[in-house]
């Protein structure tokens, strides 16, 4: 006997299967057009190897992906392709998606297929391949490959390995006809599994109204190592989280995956189609689909082709059109309402509710939250789902994700149980959606804010760079500049000091001049009379000649200081005073050619 | 076809508000039985009177706030509110200190702070408070006496001339102190064995009250039974009391024992009726036991020492202003976490 454990919370909304199990499961007509989405799985969608025209044999691939996670698709029976196109798919939106439309030829005619009954002598690897070759993505309802979920992390050991039979959810039925019908299947699916896995223990858990099942698959496995967990029917106890809990006690970590505490959960029609797929090398084609509600005269369980038309089903099941309401993809809980019944069946469809108006009726109006606190009496989570609310309703929403907001699993036993009939969950979507959307405009400014400092840092660098060649252009000028004028000062050094020693000369001269005339002058009148002695007679050319020198000189240093101060080199001081140097020289050369000028200009009347 | 578009669940089963609020008035049944039977004709006339003004007070100010007012008065909460102080005033309360008590608890503590499920606290309690404060005479001295002690005893229409009465005087003759009272004001200088010779404690706790009381405690546990209130905020309330009791009041001769805290006054409709409002009570089962507890031990603290020889309105509304806290920092762990988030959302670096 296992143990059981309990989960917080939880419900039991009246259970409504008994209509649909009253009756075997029934092989679905192959309808006129099979109509197949591209993508009918988590991951990348299929690219569509065919082309309208081809005729293709049941069980060949028509759509794979190439690369990236997903599966291929198969035709699920042999005919000609019609068209690939854009088609009503099952999504809460009522979107339109690619799909391949095939009309059958009504052979039924299979590939070659290769059987792999000796899987236990072949590499795990290579049965792993099998089963994504197969196309089998989990039939529970996420649809995540089962090839890459049979394969999890080196580090994560998968020790106890648990079959998914609860089937919480009002009214579905297909995976308690399954188990009713093919445990045999089931407990070949599982054994594949777990010779993969390899784990310590293989739990079965079904929820306890469904005895039959329980029967059946009791028989299955009798001589094996499986257990067979019958545990309390309570929604939503086949919550994957929940189940665990149930099985093992133990809670799968926020923000984790099963495997990070060593188990893992399959559903049961997914252990069917591994099974089909490695013993009988049969690829997911088919699944099966509970039909029911008020509106259907024959509800029941359909083994129906993927991408047989819901309408196709419905009418097979009695529908009666005018009393139909609400048409429920999935179960009560957590299905999403149809806009047309012509999508077709996927590999995650498990359940079409055609609900009258008076079985699933119109909520009443919403009225305020009173804090009964019933919803968090429910929540299998344990949140606190009107704290929630709140913050969802005020748009607070980091309050609400330090509330654990992402661990909802949208069960909807809150909405079911509040007496005030608010749609709680809604507020979750929106709340989760807000804080994505939130989030990918956050880490789009990131981005954009990194690419923009990427790139100021890069013209940084840059306008460094050239900075630094400037400076290395401007030093080796200034250097180069420096020595001319180095040399160009010793010159006029030498210049200067030679037109010094001639000014002096001439001062000097000029100066004895004088006191020999006011020796002169004081001497008898006659001698006055006389003139004086003419000096010397400055030398005009020499100091011309000086005044040039200094004044090119000048320029020159001019020039270097225009482009010393143009450059902001570190010389300019230097150079200006080496300019106003040169400005006196000029000058003082100027004043002696003007005295010499003078002095002769005064000789000469003399001398005429 | 056109298919309904709705979200799911799509299926849902709860019991409307209206339908709680209902089994909590039915809950209430036995204990109103029971004032009935040992304090007269008095709380039934509350009862009436005060559901009366409850509900016209409640649609007089809905239809002032344009909300609609069938949609609310059918909710039942306004009738409870009503119903609650017509259970907790004195037999003989004059009307319109009823009245004035349910006006300001419907249109001040109730609709004012916005409607149903948006009062901080908890209206009944409020209106209780504020008459109980600002017409102490009227609500310490119209309690009635036990109908076995009376001699007389006073039928409906004398009860209803008292009621209605402006004038007092006339009903000295039926009423007298709570055994709460009696025991606080004659411990002082009596022993115990001499305190309880006064008629009102009877030859159990307290005549009459521990019927009254008793048959509160049963409505309330049809209540948890029916999973329409959670045992969290009762047990806390009179483990809180019980707690304190033991801790401080062993000595009989010193303060009132246990049995009386338990059984005499408002202590079964506090616990199980009034405390248990979810609109101003904690939320998640870890608050709701501190709350009842610091409900149940500020009813002894009270009782004990303070001015008032029942608690109950002033210790809810206390905690009512406490509920914020203490729900910031009680919230369950969720499943797959290692422990609760407590507090406020931390701000994350960068």
């Amino acid at each position: 006997m296992t143990q059981l454990w309990d989960f917080a919370g939880g419900i039991h909304p009246p259970e409504n299967k008994h209509q649909s199990t009253a009756r075997p499961i029934r092989t679905a007509e192959v309808p006129e057009r099979l109509v197949l989405p591209l993508q009918q799985h988590i991951g990348e969608p299929a690219a569509a190897v065919v082309e309208a025209g081809d005729r293709v044999l049941k069980g060949q691939v028509i759509a794979d992906v190439a690369d990236g996670l997903g599966v291929p698709v198969h035709a699920p029976t042999s005919g000609v392709i019609d068209s690939i196109s854009e088609l009503p798919v099952p999504h809460p939106s009522g979107m339109t998606d690619r799909c391949i439309v095939l009309r059958p030829d009504g052979e039924d005619e299979w590939i070659q297929l290769h059987p792999a009954t000796d899987y236990r002598e072949r590499e795990r690897t290579e049965v792993l391949e099998l089963i994504r070759n197969a196309g089998i993505s989990g039939m529970g309802g996420a649809g995540f490959p089962s090839n890459i979920k049979l394969r999890p992390p080196k580090e994560r050991k998968v020790d106890t390995l648990i079959l998914n039979g609860a089937e919480c959810e009002p009214y579905i039925t297909a995976d308690d006809m399954t188990m009713r019908e093919r445990a045999d299947d089931i407990v070949a699916g599982l054994k594949i599994m777990a010779w993969i896995l390899r784990p310590g223990r293989c739990i079965i858990g079904i929820e306890d109204n469904k005895p039959e099942a329980v029967e059946a698959l009791r028989t299955a496995i009798e001589g094996t190592q499986i257990e067979l967990a019958v545990i309390p029917t309570k929604y939503p106890s086949g919550g994957e989280k929940q189940l665990i809990q149930i099985l093992t006690g133990m809670e799968v970590p926020s923000g984790g995956i099963p495997a990070d505490i060593g188990v893992m959960c399959q559903n049961v029609g997914t252990a069917v189609a591994v099974g089909h797929a490695v013993l009988e090398g049969k690829p997911l084609i088919s699944r099966v689909v509970t039909i029911t509600g008020e509106a259907v005269r024959e509800p029941g369980n359909f083994d129906a082709l993927l991408g047989t038309p819901i309408d196709h089903l419905l009418a097979q099941a009695g529908l009666m059109p005018e009393q139909v309401n609400r048409l429920v993809l999935g179960g009560p809980m957590m299905g999403y309402t149809l806009t047309t019944t012509a999508v077709p069946v996927i590999k995650t469809s498990n359940c079409v509710i055609a609900a009258t108006a008076t079985e699933l009726p119109a909520p009443p109006p919403e009225q305020p939250c009173i804090r009964c606190g019933q919803c968090a009496e429910a929540c299998p989570m344990e949140l606190l789902p009107q704290q929630l609310f709140w913050h969802a309703k005020a748009t607070e929403f980091e309050k609400a994700e330090h509330l654990n907001l992402f661990d909802c699993i949208e069960c909807g036993a809150c909405s079911y149980v509040c007496p005030s009939s608010i749609p709680l969950v809604q507020y979750y979507r929106y709340a989760k959606g807000e804080i994505r959307v939130q989030r990918a405009e956050q880490l789009k400014a990131d981005r954009a804010r990194e690419r923009f400092e990427a790139r100021q840092q890069r013209l940084e660098r840059e306008q460094q760079e050239k900075e630094q060649r400037r400076k290395e252009r401007a030093q080796a000028a200034a250097e180069a500049q420096a020595k001319k004028k180095a040399e160009a000062e010793r010159a006029a050094a030498e210049g200067s000091a030679v037109d010094e020693r001639a000014a002096k000369a001439a001062l000097v001269e000029q100066a004895l001049a004088r006191k020999k005339a006011k020796a002169d002058a004081g001497k008898p009148a006659a001698s006055a009379e006389v003139p004086a002695p003419t000096p010397e007679k400055p030398d005009l050319e020499a100091l011309e000649k000086q005044l040039t020198q200094a004044q090119s000189k000048l320029e020159t240093m001019q020039g270097m200081l225009e482009d010393a101060k143009a450059q902001q080199a570190d010389n300019v001081d230097k150079l200006e005073r080496a300019v106003a140097k040169n400005h006196d020289r000029v000058q003082r050369a100027e004043t002696a050619l003007t005295e010499a000028r003078q002095q002769l200009a005064a000789e000469s009347p003399t001398t005429d | 076809m056109a298919f309904v578009q709705q979200s799911s669940p799509h299926a849902r089963r709860a019991r409307p508000t209206s339908r709680l609020m209902l089994w909590v008035i039915v809950a209430t049944l036995p204990g109103l039985l029971a004032q009935t039977l040992f304090f007269g004709w008095g709380n039934l006339i509350n009862v009436v009177w005060c559901v009366t003004v409850a509900l016209a007070s409640e649609a007089a100010i809905l239809k002032l706030r344009q909300k609609p007012v069938a949609f609310f008065l059918k909710d039942n909460t306004a009738a409870l509110t009503g119903l609650l102080l017509g259970l907790s005033l004195p037999q003989f309360a004059p009307w319109w200190v009823s009245a004035i008590a349910v006006v300001s608890a419907i249109v001040v503590a109730k609709q004012l702070y916005g409607g149903l499920g948006s009062n901080p606290f908890n209206p009944a309690m409020v209106g209780y408070a504020l008459v109980l404060i600002s017409f102490p005479v009227a609500m310490t001295t119209n309690w009635a006496e036990p109908a076995l002690l009376w001699d007389g005893a006073p039928g409906f229409g004398d009860t209803l001339a008292a009621i209605a009465s402006v004038q007092q005087t006339t009903v000295d003759g039926w009423t007298m102190a709570t055994p709460l009272d009696e025991y606080k004001h004659k411990i002082v200088s009596l022993t115990a064995e001499e305190v309880v010779q006064h008629p009102t404690f009877g030859d159990g706790v307290a005549r009459g009250w521990e019927w009254v009381n008793g048959a509160f405690l049963a409505g309330g546990l049809v209540l948890i039974g029916l999973r329409i209130i959670t045992w969290h905020i009762p047990a806390g309330v009179l483990g809180g009391l019980v707690i304190m009791s033991l801790a401080f009041g062993s000595n009989a001769d010193l303060y009132a024992p246990l049995t009386l805290h338990l059984l005499a006054g408002g202590t079964m409709l506090g616990a199980f009726f009034i405390a248990t409002d979810p609109v101003s009570a904690a939320t998640s089962h870890q608050g709701k036991l501190i709350y009842g507890a610091g409900i149940g031990v500020l009813i002894y603290v009270i009782r004990t020492w303070g001015g008032y020889p029942d608690a109950v309105a002033f210790s809810v509304l206390l905690l009512n202003f406490a509920v914020p806290f203490i729900d910031h920092y009680t919230p369950p762990r969720t499943y797959g976490h290692h422990k609760a988030r407590r507090g406020v959302p931390g701000r994350t670096q960068g």
